[in-house]
């Protein structure tokens, strides 16, 4: 690739972000209402903001939350969905009751999870854990589930068996579908940490976005919600280029195969 | 020896039966190549799965050097069909061959040493760090056959092996086993559907009925040692088997037919 073609990339990438910021820049600049403030003033406030006392005070909780959230949510996930995978019995019997859960809304089971963790990080990691498992848990099922008989004929009759089995063969050859549910769960997971720190905290993003509605600093309410927006968008990103890196035998076997 | 007495396998789901195997017997003789040979569908895969421990069988027995087989046995190393499928493409050549190793626990010199002479073997050296899935379908079976000579068996199953290959690459990975045949001393049970390919590689080729299976026929195929893709297949003795061979497995699909 030489330099055009990667500044013609970087600009395909750039160009829409930037239209739509100009556009909201420019329509937004007379406003007078109250409740959608010119964007100039929004980013006033985001500089004024989110200094570095008010980072370590609301956004480091956050991030300690979702994250705690999320690496349990994965260890359990991965960890009982291939018990479940490898099993049939298990997972006849277990199946209904994963639909079941996964069709409850997450939010819904704030209030629930409150009455019994309290309003603590507690409450809220377990919010996270409990809501975004389940694709997590179902993609690992399906994955292991699928591994192909002639892999496990291999396998078998190689002598790799018991651990090595399952870190060299089922693991490996579940991964691409378990990493499509932990891209799922990251968004869940950054929904349901605002949203349990919306219900009750005494600091954190979502609790923050909520106090400066409460208190109609409107500008410092939009900047929040800006933030909240940049935050998943690198999230996304580093899961992206993760995944890129350890999936690369992945991306290359597909594009072998639709070579022919 | 391998020793195949009695065989047979019926698959059931629900109240239907269905009779893939009905009674198989035969024998291997350690160190020779034997090739067996049926119409399409005749139970070949069921076969060799029971050989290589990996089906029970519903009835009789298979026995490698007089012990029964009830899972994969030590010292068989088998070839699939579907090498796109049976190499793992999350590993490259060098990991693929390797992890069998591993797991019988040689010395970490000596598999270094296996994978490099077994790939040397087939004609891959310097591909080592390539994934599966960037070579070509001969190359990619030349690998699964590598990863069973540095496994170092007495007996190596081969499941039509060369079925998904090209018949240039075919010609030459026939010669390839034999070559490794000749070199390594291993004992070959070779299943094909391919009747000039079990003629040219055997030293006996096992002819099948159709399904529910039994042993049609057997053949010893009397060519000299040193076989050539020209001469060999040119000679009047290898097209006269041939022959014999096409017209059994013909009488074979007439008598599935009645």
């Amino acid at each position: 690739m030489n330099v055009g073609d990667i500044l013609k990339k970087v600009a395909l990438v750039v160009a829409l972000p930037l239209v739509l910021f100009v556009g909201w820049y420019v329509l937004s600049a007379g406003s007078e209402n109250f409740y959608a403030p010119p964007l100039s003033e929004i980013l006033t406030a985001f500089g004024d903001t989110w200094q570095t006392e008010r980072l370590k005070a609301d956004v480091a909780p956050s991030l300690v939350r979702l994250f705690a959230g999320y690496l349990l949510a994965a260890l359990i996930g991965v960890g009982v969905g291939v018990a479940i995978g490898l099993n049939r019995r298990l997972r006849a019997t277990v199946e209904p009751v994963l639909e079941f859960f996964r069709a409850i809304p997450p939010p819904v089971l704030v209030p629930v999870i409150m009455l019994f963790a309290g309003i603590g990080n507690g409450m809220k990691v377990t919010v996270i854990v409990f809501g975004c498992i389940w694709p997590i848990l179902l993609n690992t099922v399906e994955g292991v589930r699928a591994v192909d008989s002639v892999v496990l004929d291999t396998a078998r009759s190689y002598g790799v068996n018991g651990p090595a089995r399952l870190t060299h063969v089922v693991l490996p050859s579940a991964s691409p579908q378990i990493a499509a549910g932990l891209r799922q769960a990251l968004s869940i997971a950054i929904i349901l940490m605002v949203i349990s720190e919306m219900f009750a905290a005494s600091n954190g993003l979502g609790f923050t976005i909520v106090q400066f509605q409460r208190s109609f600093a409107i500008p410092e309410m939009w900047s929040g919600i800006i933030l909240l927006g940049l935050l998943g968008f690198v999230l996304s990103v580093l899961f992206r280029l993760a995944e890129r890196r350890l999936l690369r035998w992945y991306e290359g076997l597909r594009a072998a195969q639709r070579a022919g | 020896m391998l020793e195949v007495k009695g065989l047979r396998k019926v698959y059931r789901s629900g109240s239907r039966e269905v009779e893939a195997l009905r009674d198989l017997t035969f024998t291997v003789d350690n160190g020779d190549l034997v090739c067996l040979v049926g119409p399409s569908g005749c139970g070949k895969t069921t076969l060799l799965r029971c050989i290589a421990g990996l089906l029970d069988p519903t009835a009789g027995d298979v026995r490698v050097n007089g012990k029964a087989v009830d899972g994969p046995p030590e010292g068989m190393a088998v070839v699939f069909q579907e090498y796109g499928r049976s190499l793992f493409p999350w590993m490259s050549v060098r990991d693929n061959v390797e992890l069998p190793l591993k797991q019988k626990k040689v010395a970490r010199a000596r598999r270094t040493e296996l994978v490099e002479q077994s790939l040397d073997a087939v004609g891959l050296s310097g591909s080592e760090s390539a994934y599966p899935w960037q070579l070509s379908g001969g190359m990619q079976q030349r690998v699964a056959i590598a990863r069973a000579v540095a496994y170092e068996p007495q007996t190596l199953l081969m499941d039509e092996p060369f079925a998904a290959v090209d018949a240039q690459t075919r010609a030459d990975l026939e010669d390839l086993v034999r070559r490794l045949w000749k070199r390594l001393g291993v004992t070959i049970l070779f299943v094909t559907h391919d009747i000039d390919e079990s003629v040219y590689l055997g030293q006996r080729v096992v002819m099948l009925s159709s399904s529910p299976t039994v042993v049609q026929d057997e053949l010893i195929i009397d060519l000299p040692a040193e076989r050539d893709q020209l001469t060999t297949r040119a000679d009047p003795a290898f097209i006269a088997m041939r022959t014999r061979v096409y017209e059994q497995i013909q009488a074979a699909k007439k008598n599935a037919g009645q």
